[in-house]
């Protein structure tokens, strides 16, 4: 058949540039430098520098994970609440921040958040106690909200306005009330959305190493930045290896988790 | 009515978090004063440093010939493989479906240095061509999963009546089919090129010393300080992409599945 064929630049694509460098990453962190196998570059996860890296990275993207869905649902049923036209233009409003350099923005945080920055002049003009947060894992969780938000917003919103209007009117005439309709139709049916949400912020944020160093200063570490420094600055590829291969066992996780939940994969980010 | 204030406050808020941080970018492409801290007037200096700093230029040179470069290649390699797919067995339909998701699920970390460790043990020269093939690696999937539903829309007759009636598979194809998909590939095109625009992080692992786009030209500059023509850059940026996006939500007719969607 000549259409297959006409998809072979993609499948050696896949196996050149996708698979094979994933055994590249399991090769490396599976073996030391004279290419013997050895598991200590994985359990170098144990060690304590490590560890903490790891587990402040694990709290701070769940609590950002979760500020973002709080944020999100109640912003995307307003959003689907508006007339049509008037949503698109609101949708529209959520990508455009992704057209400027996400490195600036999230540095633009920093001259908003500093000690002489713009909010604390706010803040003393009004006689308020001043916000002092910059350099804490308060401003990362703060960058990590605003960075992935966008990514919480777009399929919460998408699998809310799949929902059939007629559907609602039916329980209302069913006797629901507004409590009952969120619970057992707009909430069940819109999980797919909340689902694919929470992957979509989950995983960038457990594995910055950005934001945590122009927001963090640079004493604060997560996983991210241990991994980004074996690599440029200390030349383990080894160590960086192993250690990613810990961090690629909760994407798998994540990912196992809300294939669970989404199996049709109607919550798409799409 | 109280209902609707409420509503308006509160997407007025989230407004003001997602723009403040632009707002002060924009704020500081016209600061006179160099460091961020201070405001020392109004000035226009550094839009005229701007067309004078070879090196920002370049830097702009590169991230627009990679994004445009990288999002052709993309389009084009995973419309085509799209069209294989659907003609692949459901089992082996699932698979490919399967690695496609890869990169879009992965870590951006993970990417990079499983990209980087891939060209080294290849003995590739880290550059350009590095940077693309990364490029074209991440944004395929993007193309794929934007024509995909498109083409599960698509009635298989009208491409065998068109063959029916003397047309070749090739104009076919183009005259048949590929009208109907169009929208899918261009916003799998638009994707693809915002993507790898704004992309810092696989660049990082996979460029070479001597290059620079302006994500990564940014991320030097952090410890030294960000020089202001690079506010003044990213404002133009910003406010061509803005007009561009009103024009052509403004314009009749248009078809929809944009970047937006």
């Amino acid at each position: 058949m000549k259409k297959k064929l006409l998809g072979l630049p993609y499948y050696l694509w896949c196996l050149i540039f996708i698979l094979a460098p994933l055994c590249m990453v399991f090769y490396y962190g599976l073996t030391d430098k004279n290419g013997i196998f050895t598991f200590q570059n994985v359990s170098a996860i144990s060690s304590p520098e490590h560890l903490k890296a790891l587990l402040l990275a694990l709290v701070l993207s769940l609590i950002a994970t979760f500020i973002c869905l709080l944020l999100s649902y109640p912003l995307s049923m307003i959003l689907c609440g508006m007339k049509k036209g008037q949503n698109s233009l609101m949708v529209f409003i959520f990508i455009l921040p992704m057209w400027m350099n996400f490195l600036l923005r999230t540095l633009a945080w920093q001259t908003l958040l500093e000690k002489t920055g713009v909010i604390n002049n706010i803040l003393s003009f009004l006689h308020l106690p001043e916000l002092v947060i910059i350099n804490t894992p308060y401003a990362i969780v703060l960058g990590m909200v605003y960075n992935f938000l966008p990514f919480m917003v777009l399929p919460i919103y998408n699998s809310l306005a799949k929902i059939d209007e007629n559907v609602i009117q039916a329980a209302r005439d069913l006797g629901a009330n507004s409590i009952q309709v969120f619970l057992h139709i707009t909430l069940p049916l819109s999980t797919p959305g909340i689902i694919s949400g929470i992957t979509m912020v989950f995983v960038p944020a457990l594995t910055t190493f950005v934001i945590s160093k122009l927001l963090g200063g640079s004493k604060i570490l997560l996983i991210g930045n241990v991994i980004e420094e074996e690599f440029t600055q200390a030349s383990n590829w080894h160590l960086g290896s192993g250690l990613s291969i810990v961090l690629m066992l909760f994407i798998l996780i994540n990912m196992a988790l809300s294939a669970l939940f989404d199996k049709e994969g109607e919550g798409s980010f799409l | 009515m109280m209902k609707t204030t409420l509503q308006k406050i509160y997407m007025g808020l989230i407004f003001l978090f997602l723009y403040a941080p632009i707002a002060t970018l924009m704020v500081l492409s016209f600061n006179a004063s160099k460091t961020r801290a201070k405001w020392g007037g109004f000035t226009l200096k550094w839009y005229q440093a701007l067309f004078r700093n070879s090196d920002i230029l370049n830097a702009l040179r590169n991230t627009l010939l990679i994004a445009l470069v990288s999002s052709i290649a993309a389009t084009v390699i995973g419309t085509a493989a799209c069209i294989s797919i659907m003609s692949l067995k459901k089992k082996s339909r699932t698979i490919i479906i399967g690695i496609t998701n890869i990169p879009m699920l992965n870590a951006e970390i993970v990417t990079g240095i499983s990209l980087m460790l891939l060209f080294l043990s290849l003995g590739l020269r880290f550059g350009l061509g590095t940077i693309l093939l990364s490029h074209i690696t991440f944004c395929i999937p993007y193309v794929i999963l934007s024509v995909m539903p498109r083409m599960q829309h698509l009635s298989p007759y009208t491409y065998e009546a068109a063959l029916d009636l003397g047309a070749g598979p090739v104009s076919g194809f183009f005259k048949v089919v590929f009208p109907d998909i169009l929208p899918g590939v261009l916003s799998g095109f638009l994707m693809s090129f915002t993507m790898s625009l704004d992309d810092f992080i696989i660049t990082h692992f996979t460029k070479g010393a001597g290059i620079d786009t302006l994500s990564t030209k940014i991320y030097t500059e952090v410890k030294k300080g960000i020089k202001p023509e690079m506010y003044a850059l990213s404002t133009l940026i910003f406010v061509t992409v803005l007009i561009l996006l009103i024009l052509v939500n403004k314009a009749p007719g248009k078809e929809k599945g944009g970047v937006s969607k």
